[in-house]
């Protein structure tokens, strides 16, 4: 487990305890030290609490803890909100100066440092830098050395000018001294620093970064908590290699946009949370049976409805894997990690161009709002491979053309994926539509066409079952008779509690699965554990019935899809050949 | 492109399943002669319908082609547009899809002014769903949902358009063939959202506002003393609701299309097998 320093700065929102907290992790980032965010914080823009969590160590960190160290509080409230997190030792630093702060009581056993923040700020300069005054004295707490807040400040306030800057060292300096002359105590604190250059990025911004890198060049959407920050960096980023980004008037349009971009031939992209998603699904459908490649991306909040925007969930598992009338085939895509988030959005792209199907890449708001470090290495763009499938130019578009030279856009392929022509490229000229259609796009109810269609779709999906690798991630004892599960963002917290467990005596596999559809098999490593745990942020279980799910092996299945509502007869029949096996296991009714 | 194109090559071998006498026949006919005269093929237009009769016209016609969601057409028509800006794109879509459910991408769409056509086949009917009040039926229009009318007065589209912003608005008739396919080719050939609103008759739902209605009751604004620059003119003409003018009402020659003023300038669709150059920036911008 990581010797690890836990430091918050807590206050109410609009007092700039972000970019506060964005300064301190940047400067240990760059100390060479491992860092992993977190955030509390409410949907208002001014007014409620909010604070900015690091877990700060010299090895990798991939989780928060319920700890504590060293807590700059800007109000009462915000010690308050951490009692549980703060213990015996804990540093907490706050203004006894400020009118509403002249009464705080530090908790027995916790020590106290009163720090006249916005004085020291005002010899500086301005009563504005308070909070890097705090961070001064929060260095000092913590024996690290002040130098290092140096690039981080001129990284946030360069474009200030070299006074502004200026000033804010003097501010930290300032704090800094104040506790070295005041406090006369050894705080036990010792932060290391190495020479190791680490890059400090969010989950939104992995994935913006990834959807670039991948080469999207279209992203529409409307802003939403937590998912606008995959907006916000891809903005004035993409258009630098070719592309734009477009603010819709709603998401109805967003994904409409990023549908027609895709038609076009674009790599398209949209992002947003579970209520932009509901509205989305609207069009989800259509971007299915006209086959067009396009990522969607669920950055998940607690809902339902408005929920609590900003608060983590994972409940739209659901919603991805059955979302939308009808039956829709998709692939569903969760990352399991910061880093992850830029590899798996690489990777959605390819899948949704190889097999024309929509992409789900559903993120949440943990991954989102961490800030983690990692060796730029771990984001080596020349590992980056782009597959765009079976696109045809003129050369070869003539084995595309029907009898009468009309190009089969959805041409009925053994392997369920056809040539797709961009608009430009000539005899291409095609259409497609919602309605169910025939191999040219055109619109028909025939039987004959209608399962030829709908079993075609569905090859995609099996053909990409066997040509990829929908593998998992596994940590701990591989040879554990208890076996934990868990899907999307939990990974990190799971893989640092099993170092707890193993302190406590419990060996544990963990397998974390990146992929819900196509998913893997897990009826092996289920069967061989005595007990099996599915984690996973939601009230019931939604992974835990979609695996219990694969591994019930009772029901056999007749379907009919043809338009047409079983007859009696025939109903009669298809059981009575299921029941004795003359056509066992899943039984597809054929039309007359 | 090809200098010969005809506009019968912008018809597919579909027959339309349009009731005999639909004005939505001679509305396709209109869209497919502007195409055709303003140097346009098949492989390098994209059509977007909507939902409803008028919706039918991808299949009816032959280029690259959506049918979409009922009432999200022009979402898809800009998108197609900004991801390719050598492509022509014209979008389709009647007067429920464009006034009722997709109202507010109509609105959004004439403000973002990119370089298109939205051609609307008014018939102040649902037609598909068989005879229910539209955005466009007038205040008493007797309906199976709206026994007394609906009760509220049209949307007058032309303000609408006028109120977001439009850089050209223009009304047609579908039987009037020549105007008609004129004032659609004037739409294509305008640097920014050409719209035009087309009285595209409904023989079979629609008693009131029937071809010889509109016949007795249109305007040819080609006919008046009216200069479509003159936006104070146009202003007048659109609100002041009392007759149904038809031609280019309003058209800001100043017009510049959106993707033109943001630099999109490339189509999107070619990229290289790896990531771009230089994308390692990327990374170290988090330093």
């Amino acid at each position: 487990m990581p010797e690890d320093l836990n430091w918050a700065i807590g206050g109410e929102a609009g007092d700039g305890i972000d970019s506060t907290g964005k300064i301190f992790a940047q400067a240990l980032s760059r100390a060479g030290r491992h860092v992993f965010t977190s955030k509390d914080f409410a949907s208002r823009i001014r007014g409620g609490y909010t604070a900015y969590k690091v877990r700060t160590s010299v090895d990798r960190v991939e989780s928060v803890v319920d700890r504590l160290d060293i807590l700059i509080a800007l109000t009462e409230r915000t010690i308050d909100e951490n009692m549980d997190e703060l213990h015996e030792g804990s540093v907490i630093i706050y203004d006894g100066e400020r009118s509403t702060m002249q009464d705080v009581e530090v908790p027995d056993g916790m020590i106290g440092l009163s720090v006249p923040l916005q004085r020291l700020a005002e010899d500086a300069g301005g009563a504005i830098m308070a909070n890097v005054v705090a961070l001064g004295a929060a260095c000092e707490v913590a024996q690290f050395p002040i130098e290092n807040l140096d690039e981080s400040l001129e990284k946030r306030f360069g474009d200030k000018g070299e006074a502004i800057v200026e000033n804010n060292k003097e501010a930290a300096r300032l704090g800094q001294q104040h506790v070295q002359e005041e406090y006369d105590h050894d705080f036990d604190y010792d932060i290391e620093t190495t020479d190791e250059d680490y890059v400090l990025l969010n989950g939104d911004e992995a994935i913006g970064m990834g959807a670039i890198a991948a080469g999207c060049r279209f992203y529409s959407g409307y802003p939403i908590t937590p998912a606008t920050d995959v907006m916000e960096y891809m903005t004035g980023r993409v258009e630098q290699y070719g592309g734009k980004v477009v603010q819709a008037e709603d998401e109805l349009s967003a994904i409409n946009m990023a549908l027609g971009a895709a038609r076009a031939g674009a790599r398209a992209m949209t992002a947003t949370s579970g209520p932009g998603i509901d509205l989305m699904t609207e069009t989800f459908g259509l971007v299915a049976t006209t086959e067009t490649p396009l990522v969607i991306c669920d950055v998940m909040r607690s809902g339902p409805s408005t929920g609590m925007p900003t608060k983590q969930e994972q409940g739209d598992l659901n919603m991805t894997l059955y979302g939308g009338h009808g039956e829709i085939p998709r692939f569903v895509v969760a990352p399991t990690s910061v880093s992850e988030c830029f590899w798996k959005t690489v990777e959605a792209f390819n899948y949704a161009e190889k097999y024309q199907t929509p992409v789900y890449l559903v993120s949440d708001l943990a991954l989102a709002v961490t800030e983690q470090t990692f060796p730029p290495e771990e984001f080596d763009m020349d590992e980056v491979e782009i597959e765009r499938g079976k696109v045809v130019d003129e050369d070869d578009i003539d084995s595309w053309l029907d009898e009468r030279g009309r190009f089969q856009a959805h041409f009925p392929a053994a392997d369920g994926v056809s040539p797709r022509a961009f608009p430009g490229t000539t005899d291409g000229a095609h259409m497609t539509t919602g309605l169910e259609h025939d191999e040219l796009g055109r619109r028909t109810e025939e039987e004959e066409v209608r399962l030829e269609q709908v079993e075609k779709r569905q090859r995609k999906v099996e053909t990409a079952e066997e040509e990829e690798d929908w593998d998992y991630r596994e940590f701990g004892d591989e040879d554990a008779d208890a076996l934990v599960i868990s899907w999307g963002s939990n990974e990190g917290a799971m893989r640092e509690a099993l170092g707890f467990l193993d302190e406590r005596g419990h060996d544990v596999r963990f397998i974390s699965v990146p992929y819900i559809f196509p998913r893997p098999d897990l009826s092996e490593e289920i069967e061989a554990a005595e007990d099996v745990i599915v984690v996973e942020c939601n009230a019931t279980g939604q992974f835990a019935d979609v695996i219990e799910h694969d591994v019930l092996e009772r029901v056999q299945r007749v379907n009919k899809y043809n338009g047409v509502r079983f007859k009696a007869d025939e109903l009669a029949t298809e059981i009575e050949n299921t029941l004795t096996g003359a056509d066992a296991g899943a039984t597809e009714v054929e039309a007359e | 492109m090809s200098s010969d194109v005809r506009f019968t090559d912008f018809k597919s071998d579909k027959q339309p399943t349009w009731c005999p006498g639909c004005g939505d026949f001679g509305t396709m006919n209109g869209m497919m002669k502007a195409l055709a005269e303003t140097g346009n093929d098949p492989d390098n237009t994209f059509v977007v319908a909507g939902i409803g009769c008028s919706g039918k016209i991808g299949t009816y016609m032959h280029s690259y082609a959506l049918h979409g969601v009922h009432g999200r057409a022009l979402p898809v028509g800009i998108g197609v547009k900004l991801a390719n800006p050598n492509l022509e794109v014209m979008v389709a879509g009647g007067d429920g899809d464009g006034y009722s459910i997709g109202a507010g991408h109509f609105v959004h769409a004439v403000r973002r002014n990119v370089d298109m056509s939205y051609v609307v086949m008014d018939n102040r009917i649902y037609g598909l769903t068989k005879g229910q009040a539209s955005p466009t039926s007038r205040q008493d229009f007797e309906t199976s949902t709206t026994p007394e009318g609906p009760q509220m007065p049209p949307v007058n589209p032309l303000a609408l358009a006028l109120a977001s912003g439009a850089t050209f608005i223009a009304q047609s008739f579908s039987s009037d063939a020549q105007r008609h396919a004129e004032i659609i080719q004037k739409a294509v050939e305008h640097d920014g959202f050409g719209f035009v609103n087309t009285y595209s008759p409904c023989v079979t739902f629609n008693d009131v506002d029937t071809y010889d209605y509109f016949r007795d009751s249109i305007v040819d604004l080609s006919e008046e003393d009216h200069d479509p620059h003159d936006r104070e003119a146009a202003k007048e003409k659109i609100l002041e609701g009392d007759k149904e003018y038809m031609g280019v009402i309003y058209q800001d020659d100043e017009s510049v299309p959106w993707e033109k003023r943001e630099g999109i300038d490339q189509d999107m669709s070619d990229i290289p097998d790896g990531a771009p150059e230089g994308a390692m920036d990327l990374v170290r911008e988090f330093y």
